[in-house]
């Protein structure tokens, strides 16, 4: 049964713009669009969180993150969450269901993507260009720099000048410095990391104070998830957000035009929005998710799908860890997870021999872990014994563990896909997506080259002992390239400025456009798109849908 | 007759028990607890009570064993048998294995006396926050002067 807007008895009117989705692109969507003074609604399928009961406040802070704050949704299966079939994928899915989205669980590094990696054709001869370039991206950059608040130094040699607005950086503390020492012995590249941290009070926020707990979100408050950056902003503007609201299809018109959505409100009851444009911000597996679910007479294949392309290019950025086991006592889990990165092994160099694939990689250097993760990474590796010697065993890892992670580019593969799958569905009955997806031999390449030189790095810096694990299984953090931008209908879901090429009033902000990965965190990039994206759509309010 | 949160037999609590200490046993060294010392092992029976069926279906697995080894529960097996038991269990349901080892860590590391053995304060990191050296910053000096790595793009 399909009941009007709010039960009243009474259709809604249609409002001008439906989000659906409040995490990273959709709150930078919704806050940018707010001066419009369009009616703009937002559907989350989570709920607001209260950072009172993130797991830092508790003495469990370390276990909740395999439980209710784990980033797999499989495993924390919370009533926000939905299954994902991912039986056939090398990498498994992590996201957050909630206002912020995956921003409430992320660890806030915050890299731009390189001007080089917006022509990964015309430079490298793989993938494809995107329709735009680093310049058209830069003012966007700064803007949602501006609202995140970013943490970081100016001056890095991997980049360009960009004139960003940045607090302090995040301390090196005793794990930076030894592993710097090390980077520097090689005459490696490594920069404190940009971090969407602040160090200093920003807007209404209050400085980092090292809990060391920012993957099960960050109760002080310093850590720029979106429910405490741009949807304060956004909803005092007037941008209405509906939680715990959960999409099954966006409907069409007669004309093929989208006319709004259904959803599940939070007591499971189906209902209807009627909106003139639809902004799908749902990140790359839950934006293809609903198109495909999406069919009608005019999209039989799903929505804004001719070219077939919706949901195909899944790319992950497969994630290697190489940790070290130090002699001496560093900083243990005591402040935010990320130091410094390394990009001396990001842009292509083909002088450089030892390289044998494409493209290239970030080293993301590190803190340690707590005592619950130190004891059950030892267990794991074998370093740790059951029984006697288990203690002793324990203090050698204890505070001394530190070292990176490789996050690699992954280059788009048609047969990386999501699709719905035949039987698995979610407690509203909206079929579950699947994952298909598997390594490229590049990539495999790639893990192998980073896991060497970081191994490198490390007993450079003094490691006596090198852990490594490539790939991450359950580091499928970054959901990108399934409706890809492009100026080819046939070869692309939406143009140059997020539109679809089949259904004028359809858009997409997150990271499903990305024509390609690049080598770093995604979300920095993603948000500069949606505000590009809500830019042009303001440029174009007379003719949008021409 | 059932114990904590109703989840666990007497039998199965006192399995349990004895199994955590096998993981973590007391340092008589360091003045620390085994797993099983009381407080912890209060922690453990409700954490475990969260994964009901799993910890149960590992516990049987481990008096299976017990019983093919020495003909009797787990709990009632002698030191040598014992450990030969937790070997093959080990062995042949690792992944039993790993759930109860994760219990057993989760709570044993939160536990007051054993976080003041590792000189960590015994409480959560909110609201108080670590201190964090700073570190020396003019390790970074050679990199400022080594000039762009990143590629101009046509």
């Amino acid at each position: 049964m399909t009941v009007t807007v709010a039960g009243r008895g009474m259709t809604e009117q249609a409002i001008d713009v439906l989000i659906i989705g409040a995490g990273a692109s959709g709150a930078a969507v919704a806050w940018s669009l707010a001066e419009t003074k369009m009616k703009i609604v937002c559907l989350e399928q989570g709920g607001f969180m209260n950072p009172g009961e993130y797991p830092a406040t508790g003495r469990d802070w370390e276990a909740r993150a395999s439980s209710d704050f784990s980033i797999s949704p499989n495993t924390r299966q919370l009533a926000a969450d939905y299954p994902i079939a991912e039986d056939g994928s090398a990498i498994k899915v992590a996201n957050f269901n909630a206002v912020g989205g995956g921003t409430v669980l992320y660890a806030g590094h915050f890299p731009r993507f390189h001007p080089s990696d917006f022509r990964v054709k015309s430079l490298d001869g793989v993938a494809d260009d995107w329709p735009l370039d680093y310049n058209d991206l830069a003012p966007h950059y700064a803007e949602n720099d501006r609202m995140m608040g970013v943490a970081g130094l100016a001056g890095d040699p991997a980049y360009p000048s960009d004139n960003a607005e940045r607090m302090p950086p995040l301390p090196l503390g005793k794990s930076g410095e030894v592993l710097a020492r090390g980077f520097n012995k090689l005459g490696w590249h490594w920069w404190p990391s940009d971090t969407a941290i602040a160090t200093q009070p920003h807007d209404g926020r209050d400085k980092c104070i090292n809990l060391g707990a920012c993957i099960t979100g960050c109760a002080q408050g310093a850590k720029a998830s979106t429910d405490i950056t741009y949807w304060p902003h956004a909803q005092r503007a007037g941008v209405e957000l509906r939680t715990h609201c959960r999409v099954r299809e966006i409907t069409v018109d007669e004309s093929g035009l989208a006319a709004g959505a259904i959803y599940y409100d939070g007591d499971g009851v189906e209902r209807e929005v009627e909106a003139h444009v639809v902004i799908m911000a749902c990140n790359g597996v839950g934006t293809p998710r609903i198109l495909l679910n999406s069919k009608s007479a005019a999209h039989p294949d799903g929505l804004a799908n001719s070219s077939g392309l919706v949901g195909r290019n899944l790319m992950f950025h497969p994630y290697a860890s190489i940790q070290g086991i130090f002699e001496e006592e560093l900083d243990g889990h005591r402040g935010p997870h990320k130091i410094f990165r390394s990009q001396q092994f990001y842009e292509t160099d083909p002088a450089d021999k030892t390289r044998d694939f494409v493209r290239g990689y970030t080293f993301e250097i590190q803190r340690g872990q707590g005592p619950v993760s130190t004891a059950l990474t030892g267990l794991a590796r074998g370093k740790i014994p059951w029984g006697a010697g288990h203690h002793a065993a324990f203090r050698k890892l204890h505070n001394r563990i530190a070292g990176m992670v490789a996050i690699c580019e992954d280059l788009p593969e048609e047969h990386n896909r999501v699709t719905l799958d035949p039987d698995l569905k979610d407690s509203d009955g909206i079929p579950a997506p699947r994952i298909s997806y598997t390594l490229s031999e590049n990539s495999r390449r790639m893990m192998d080259h980073a896991v060497a030189k970081a191994s490198e790095a490390l007993r450079t810096a003094g490691a006596i002992n090198i852990m490594t694990q490539a790939p991450i299984p359950y580091g499928g953090w970054h959901l990108m390239g399934t409706a890809r931008m492009g100026t080819d209908p046939a070869r692309s879901v939406v143009n140059k400025w997020g539109r679809s090429h089949d259904v004028k009033n359809l858009f997409v902000v997150d990271g499903s456009i990305f024509v390609t990965s690049a080598g770093v965190n995604p979300t920095r990039t993603i948000q500069a798109l949606a505000l590009y994206i809500a830019d042009q759509m303001k440029q174009r309010l007379a003719n949008l849908f021409d | 007759m059932t114990t904590t949160a109703e989840a666990f037999t007497d039998a199965q609590a006192e399995t349990l028990g004895i199994l955590v200490n096998m993981i973590i046993p007391a340092s008589e060294d360091l003045g620390l607890p085994g797993a099983g010392d009381e407080r912890i092992m209060t922690d453990i029976l409700a954490t475990a009570a969260r994964q009901r069926e799993a910890v149960a279906a590992a516990l049987a697995a481990l008096d299976e064993i017990s019983l093919a080894i020495g003909n009797l529960d787990f709990a009632k097996l002698g030191a040598p048998a014992r450990d030969d038991a937790v070997a093959a269990f080990r062995r042949k349901h690792a992944d039993g294995a790993g759930i109860l080892a994760t219990i057993t860590t989760q709570c044993y590391y939160r536990d007051d006396r054993v976080m003041r053995s590792l000189n960590m304060a015994a409480r959560p990191p909110f609201p108080l926050g670590f201190e964090v050296d700073q570190g020396d910053w003019s390790l970074l000096e050679p990199v400022r002067g080594s000039g762009p790595i990143y590629r101009e793009t046509p």
